[in-house]
């Protein structure tokens, strides 16, 4: 078991999260050349190591994070919301 | 070498097993190979294999990390099937089918392939519906075997299924591939090997590739822990670490993710199940069938994240166990002998890639997400004539890696491009 270090619900089991994917790919705009948003949708580094990936705490707060993990050892070195402004947002809503 | 026979396992027999020699050298690598295998699994020996027979090259080396059958060769459910309804994916798995049907003869090696029958369980009217549409696909385009079981079959031929009107998932009926079965995993790479070093090709264990070494659009050498060695032509065979190898020859990007699925064999029982049982509902995946010597042979859905580590995670086991229980309530009391993890492929459609690459003389043989097993004698052929005739056959036109710039995507499940997805 992953333990994943929420940065809203605490340290939790890799269970409660489902795994999105390469977090370090950015989508291209609307209008960019077909080319772009191929790369985007369908190629991947696939690292052997240190990559930034996106996880969705599911049965938690919900809210989704980049996770920057080792694929060959799970360690995790780092976990940060994936939209710090929406977070804040409900932070000041709540 | 001794050639298995009747004839001389009897006489071996009599005269204290003392006519049997090693199955395939150990040779050193030589300095330069017409054509270099990365990768000793099955896909890498049967295109050596291919290669050696069909198109007349000899001088070829297999580069293997470790050593034959420590790879996916030895960590699959070892199931067989062609019920594959995608253009190009139909044809593919249905001639590896066929060639399955002669393997133990073609190596001679007994490799075991059992035609036990694939058996698919339906829960739900909207199931039935769909697999008899695909089913009905693969009648007409020539995979005639396939058919849909009503709840009586299959109570017939599999007494001892979850039949219970309180069953979570009650069984419907089945679709069933008759044709399809399991074989040995280990006889089919020791076999692949044996009849592959008969024709000369030099299999290198131990040998770990540390460089792919270029001049412009061409492969020049090949860096490993025992030595350079220079070629003409290279094919890289090493699904679950395609992109590592990628990255090698100095390219970055592959639609691939690697990801971990684990098996699983219990302590063996006497004759329980004799075909292939598949369970797929509300989440949860199930496949299992009962080997030779006995062990049940189980395995399930991907570990859910990318992993290059060939370690399994306790979740997935508690899954595969409430889905083998809510399948088989029979198997509760058995006890679990083995578990382990392989890493897989991964590709973005779920279909894999036989294909040229950006490097004129590399081939690429990747993406076989959870199908690698079944489809290694096809795969040999198809990668050794590609290699040898530097063009892919019209079966494998479109594995190629520009299928989705085309707008293609070969998806069976229609998942979309999440390799997770594909299982």
């Amino acid at each position: 078991m992953i333990r994943i270090p929420c940065p809203f619900c605490g340290t939790r089991d890799h269970s409660e999260f489902a795994y999105g994917g390469d977090g370090a790919i950015i989508y291209p705009d609307l209008d960019a050349p077909m080319q772009d948003w191929h790369d985007a949708v369908f190629q991947r580094e696939n690292i052997c190591g240190r990559q930034v990936e996106t996880w969705q705490h599911v049965n938690g707060c919900r809210m989704w994070l980049l996770v920057e993990r080792d694929t060959m050892t799970h360690e995790i070195y780092s976990v940060r919301p994936a939209h710090p402004d929406m977070a804040q947002a409900l932070e000041v809503t709540a | 070498m001794t050639r298995f026979s009747a004839w001389n396992v009897f006489w071996n027999g009599v005269t204290g097993q003392k006519g049997w020699s090693r199955q395939w050298r150990d040779p050193e690598p030589k300095p330069r190979y017409d054509v270099v295998i990365i990768g000793g699994g099955l896909h890498g020996l049967a295109t050596a294999y291919y290669l050696a027979k069909n198109h007349g090259i000899r001088n070829i080396a297999v580069l293997e990390k470790g050593w034959i059958g420590g790879g996916n060769a030895g960590r699959n459910t070892t199931i067989v099937r062609s019920n594959y309804t995608q253009p190009g994916n139909r044809e593919f798995y249905e001639n590896s089918l066929n060639l399955w049907e002669e393997l133990s003869h073609e190596l001679n090696y007994n490799v075991m392939f059992s035609q036990r029958s694939h058996i698919t369980l339906l829960h739900s009217p909207g199931a039935v519906d769909a697999t008899a549409r695909n089913y009905n696909t693969m009648r007409l385009t020539g995979n005639a075997d396939v058919e849909i079981w009503s709840l009586e079959q299959l109570q017939e031929a599999v007494p001892h299924l979850n039949y219970g009107a309180d069953a979570r998932f009650p069984i419907m009926g089945a679709a069933v591939h008759k044709r399809a079965g399991t074989a040995r995993h280990d006889a089919v790479i020791w076999g692949y090997a044996r009849a592959a070093d008969q024709l000369g090709v030099d299999i290198i264990q131990n040998c770990e590739v540390t460089a792919i070494l270029r001049d412009g659009d061409k492969v020049t050498a090949i860096e490993t822990s025992r030595g350079k060695i220079t070629t003409d032509k290279v094919g890289l065979a090493v699904a679950g670490n395609s992109s590592r190898l990628w990255n090698m020859a100095g390219m970055r990007h592959l639609p691939i993710e690697s990801h971990k699925l684990q098996a699983f064999v219990s302590e063996p029982l006497k004759p329980l199940l004799d075909q292939v049982v598949v369970f797929g509902m509300g989440g949860a995946h199930f496949y299992i069938s009962q080997s030779d010597k006995g062990g049940m042979v189980f395995g399930g859905d991907l570990d859910w994240y990318k992993s290059y580590a060939q370690k399994g995670n306790l979740p997935i086991v508690q899954d595969v166990a409430e889905a083998a229980m809510s399948v088989m309530p029979c198997l509760g009391r058995v006890r679990l002998l083995r578990h382990w993890s392989g890493v897989v492929d991964m590709s973005m459609d779920g279909s894999h890639f036989i294909c040229k690459t950006p490097v004129d003389n590399l081939y690429l043989n990747a993406g076989w997400n959870y199908g690698g097993f079944k489809a290694t004698p096809a795969s040999g052929t198809y990668f050794a004539d590609l290699i040898a005739n530097d063009r892919p056959d019209k079966v494998i036109a479109n594995h190629d890696l520009k299928r989705f710039e085309r707008g293609l995507q070969l998806d069976e499940r229609g998942a979309g491009p999440d390799p997770k997805l594909h299982g």
